[in-house]
């Protein structure tokens, strides 16, 4: 026993002084590596990938900016830029509309814990089931949005036929489960809101749209905060209800730039990676803007810690 | 205590190794295909048992994929995994594998067993570059499906001619009938539509040129083929709503009596029946004639069996397409299909009305395309079909949309 | 804007809260009872036309119908294989990475931190290229491992962002004291630490199971046959399979929905925890 300190001892030490400055990259190191291979490097690779053509058989060929030029003229691309741009507006609702259940549902009678957690159940299921509901209610003649429009105007209008309105069916779709989502935000948020600030600010005579926008909405900027970024990223992501529900039709009305680049690199018409590459290098440039913007808030307040 | 279980293993072991030199000494030959839906399961299945029959010392492994998920895996299995054989479709449709060397060459096999004269018709699908790059077993015709009790019922008789479909459409169309029927949420149905307006009013020749990305979409002789179209689309004799519509949907509007024709392929007699059609309320007639100058070409796809440039026992697998080739395999293969031969001296079921209106009409056609989505390269393809299916919800678009079909052709076949 | 508290209001408005709670959710819920409804219909009602009325009888064969003649059991079992592992995986590399983000103050800490949470918001298309061609070339293409070694990575961001902030709130004089004491930093990690983040591993594992179990995008990408498909894509290709009979469609549906569905409702105080992270000060 009195010997073993001898043999271990300078390696040992050497390890107890440096242990605090090790150990947290010995704990960093598989989520790292793991990160780094399935998620850094293949950013960088579809920037590689969007140069160059690539049907997955043949060698890839360079050809350069040749993705990026066909891209600013080719129309299915402009129509998914332009709906992305109408998902992202109009997906902003949710937000809004989640404030709007949550303070409707912010009051204690009895049963509204379950009212609460049933409201909240569409974020639950998956996309594709709320895709396959959304176009069963959509579904022309037998559909209850077409009965109900016929029964109401005499013709039925068949929303995911209709290039006009197909793309806010899909979004009216899309806002159920974030609507569900943002509006829990906001029902934690309100757990916390101040009742004695309320008190006072009625005592002072503020109501309705005042006392919302003076009083409340300031002490849930938190869940606000949350409620943005949580929509922004599925607006920019909305790949499945799109797939399922109209498979980017009719005529290719309804593509948004995640399916579109989706059926240029690997759909049954498509094998074009780098040119799907291309189309996922626009899509990250987008969502690097608001990413950009959501990190420097956060590293703003962790400063601020 | 232990000694039991350890004997047993011990045996079970030996049994094992020995089964496994048992069937190390047979060739195995893996073959990736997507015959998953219950009748073509069926029909590979017995013809792998009768090519085992035949050839004892080989063994057929097949690995059974999706219908939809082999498009997409056949790209990964080339490259990465390659089996001896795969299914996959003629014309351009197996041209980017050819191209890039992925498919193997099987002229010899054609040469040596006579396939140039027994496969003829379609042999000019399965050729690039004078050589013959796999094996055709099926095809199945195209053409108008009808409603025989709408007929009877509005009074209309089965059209020769175009424009005594066109009347028909006004009578069926007083009976709140729809004339045409449709359902393109899929896209291809509506790539059936043209294939026939443009066979019908241009002909097989301008039709392939088309397809081939020889001609403008621009060109007169095309408007006057969306022309003869539109005479169905502007009155509305073709179902509302087909964009948003399955194909079976619009099968279900024919079977149930609310539309009187359908421009479909063979394979939907199966659906047609399943809602409740008979021999006796189904009826089938080639597409009718619009310019009787044009000879007249249908649309017949064909399937195939390739053999990968990566196959690693090609002697058998050519061996295979030889057995699959012949004219009493196609004949079996087929009557369990529900399709038709390709081998000229197979026979069909005389008492399948539909198969045997088929071979009859294929065998006097004087063109056989393959499809617009098989004719033409997959991007072309993708945007013909968008077109079309534009075209039937907004005919006043024609314009606007042969423009952009124009530019399409400019840059996709410059490549 | 901001109601009172019901109970300060007076007895009439109380009874039409209380009554326009069970409408609205109705209302809300509509288009899943609708699909619930028509998950028992026989098929002969939907070829009658029976769309919106009651089912005629109580068609549970459906269920049936979809689960073994369809296979969707096989879908479900894939969605387990590949789920289970995931949430595991996933939860344990961030408990590494939380516990060394939250607890050694080191340069770069701050810009690994944010690494993972960037990650997090990226748009998931802009890997799918690259990360298709790795899988393939590490020969897993198809298999469950393809999306279950993805998942974990990807879901890793979100999992750190999590667990970091976690750790970062526990009291630091536990874990001052027991380096007073001497113990080996990772046995503080393990003794210490751990004990602590059961609540945190708890709203994790349930997050993301509903989130891997939803996947319907890699799901498409990494896998192509039944025996690998999860229930998502299973759904998918089967609604090719389905059309025209919306009752096995709307049965499907309601089975893929299921697991999560309940995980949610067992777990429901750690769900809500876990989501709502942050969403209070």
């Amino acid at each position: 026993m009195t010997a073993l300190p001898d043999a271990h001892g300078p390696k040992r030490s050497w390890w107890k002084s440096n242990q605090q400055k090790l150990t947290p990259w010995l704990f960093l190191a598989p989520g790292i590596f793991m990160f780094a291979v399935y998620v850094v490097w293949p950013i960088f690779a579809s920037f590689q990938f969007s140069f160059y053509d690539w049907d997955g058989l043949s060698p890839k060929e360079w050809v350069g900016w040749g993705n990026y030029q066909e891209l600013w003229g080719d129309r299915n691309f402009i129509i998914s830029l332009k709906n992305n741009l109408i998902w992202l507006v109009l997906y902003m609702l949710a937000v809004p509309a989640g404030l709007g259940i949550a303070i409707f549902l912010n009051q204690t009678v009895s049963g509204i814990r379950i009212y609460k957690s049933l409201f909240f159940f569409p974020f639950v299921i998956s996309q594709v089931v709320v895709g396959l509901m959304f176009a069963w209610f959509y579904a022309p003649n037998f559909g209850l949005f077409f009965q109900l429009t016929e029964w109401l105007f005499g013709t039925g209008t068949a929303v995911l036929a209709n290039p006009d309105y197909a793309t806010y069916g899909i979004i009216v779709a899309g806002l159920w489960p974030q609507i569900a989502y943002c509006m829990i935000l906001y029902l934690t948020g309100l757990n916390n809101v101040a009742p004695d600030q309320i008190e006072a600010a009625r005592l002072d005579g503020a109501k309705g749209l005042k006392m919302l926008w003076y009083v409340v909405l300031p002490q849930l900027r938190p869940a606000t905060f949350i409620a943005v970024v949580v929509t922004v990223i599925g607006a920019l992501r909305s790949f499945d209800l799109v797939s399922i529900m109209t498979n980017g039709g009719p005529f290719g009305q309804t593509r948004v730039l995640s399916f579109y680049m989706y059926e240029k690199a690997l759909s049954e018409y498509g094998y074009r990676m780098g040119y799907g590459a291309a189309i996922a290098v626009v899509l990250f440039l987008i969502m690097m803007v608001f990413i950009a913007g959501f990190v420097w808030k956060m590293v703003r307040d962790e400063r601020g810690h | 205590m232990l000694r039991k279980p350890l004997t047993a293993g011990l045996a079970l072991s030996i049994a094992l190794l020995a089964g496994t030199s048992a069937i190390a000494q047979q060739r195995v030959l893996t073959f990736n295909t997507d015959t998953s839906d219950p009748a073509p399961k069926a029909a590979f299945e017995a013809l792998i048992a009768d090519f085992e029959a035949e050839y004892p010392d080989i063994d057929v492994q097949v690995n059974l994929f999706d219908h939809e998920g082999y498009k997409t895996a056949i790209r990964n299995f080339l490259t990465a995994d390659s089996p001896d054989l795969a299914n996959w479709y003629a014309g351009n449709r197996m041209k980017p594998f050819v191209d890039a060397g992925q498919f193997m060459d099987v002229s010899d096999v054609w040469a040596d067993n006579g396939l140039n004269e027994q496969l003829a018709s379609a042999a000019s699908s399965m050729t690039i570059d004078d050589k013959q790059w796999g094996v055709p077993y099926t095809y199945y015709q195209w053409g108008m499906y009808y409603n025989k009790a709408l007929y009877e019922q509005v009074g209309a008789k089965v059209p020769e001619t175009y424009d005594e479909f066109v009347e028909n459409c006004k009578l069926f169309k007083d009976a709140g009938i729809d004339c045409l029927t449709t359902g393109t949420s899929a896209m291809w149905p509506g790539a059936g539509i043209f294939d026939y307006f443009n066979l019908r009013t241009n002909g097989y020749d301008f039709h392939m040129q088309l397809t081939g990305g020889e001609i403008p979409w621009t060109d007169e002789r095309v408007r006057e083929t969306f022309a003869q179209w539109n005479r169905l689309v502007e009155p509305g004799y073709i179902t509302a709503n087909a964009a948003a519509i399955d194909w079976q949907d619009a099968a279900a509007l024919m079977s149930q009596g609310k539309a009187a024709n359908y421009v479909m392929g063979n394979f939907a007699v199966a659906t047609f029946k399943d809602g409740g059609m008979t021999d006796d309320t189904l009826g089938f007639f080639p597409f009718p004639t619009i310019n009787p100058d044009v000879a007249r070409a249908e649309d017949a796809p064909t399937d195939t069996v390739h053999i990968p440039a990566g196959a690693k026992n090609p002697e058998d697998a050519k061996t295979f397409l030889a057995f699959l080739a012949r004219a009493d395999v196609q004949t079996k293969l087929n009557a369990a299909l529900g399709q038709l031969p390709v081998n000229n001296e197979s026979t069909v079921d005389e008492a399948d009305p539909f198969l045997s209106q088929g071979f009859e009409m294929l065998s006097t056609a004087s063109g056989l395309a393959q499809f617009f989505d098989r004719d033409a390269p997959a991007e072309m393809a993708a945007s013909g079909m968008e077109g079309f299916q534009e075209f039937m919800a907004y005919p006043d678009n024609l314009e606007d949309i042969l423009t952009r079909l124009e530019s399409d052709r400019q840059r996709i076949y410059a490549k | 804007m901001f109601p009172r508290p019901i109970a300060q209001r007076s007895r009439a408005a109380q009874l039409t809260y209380q009554a326009l709670l069970p409408v609205a959710l109705i209302l809300w819920l509509l288009p899943l009872l609708g699909i619930a409804m028509t998950s028992i219909k026989p098929s002969s009602d939907l070829a009658a036309g029976n769309y919106f009325g009651l089912p005629t009888h109580i068609a549970i064969e459906n269920y049936w119908t979809v689960l073994f003649d369809f296979d969707l059991w096989k879908y479900i079992r894939n969605s387990f294989i590949v789920t289970i592992p995931t949430v595991i995986g996933s939860v344990a590399l961030s408990c590494l990475t939380g516990f060394a983000l939250g607890i050694y103050r080191f340069k770069g800490n701050l810009l690994i931190f944010f690494m993972f949470v960037a990650g997090n918001f990226v748009p998931f298309q802009i890997l799918m290229v690259p990360v298709r061609d790795l899988t393939l070339n590490l020969g897993m293409y198809n298999t469950p491992q393809a999306l279950i070694l993805f998942h974990i990575a990807f879901q890793t961001g979100f999992c750190t962002l999590f667990m970091r902030n976690f750790i970062a709130a526990l009291p630091r004089e536990l874990i001052e004291a027991a380096r007073v004491e001497g113990v080996a930093e990772w046995r503080i990690f393990w003794f210490v630490v751990l004990p602590l983040m059961k609540p945190a591993i708890a709203a994790l594992s349930v997050l993301i199971f509903t989130f891997i179990w939803n996947d319907f995008f890699w799901a498409t990408v990494l896998t192509t046959s039944a025996e690998t498909r999860p229930v998502t894509a299973g759904l998918s290709s089967l609604n090719g399979q389905w059309v025209a009979a919306w009752h096995l469609v709307s049965a499907g549906s309601i089975v893929a929905a299921l697991p999560p569905v309940a995980m949610f409702f067992l777990m429901q105080k750690h769900f809500i925890a876990g989501l709502t992270l942050g969403a209070v000060k």
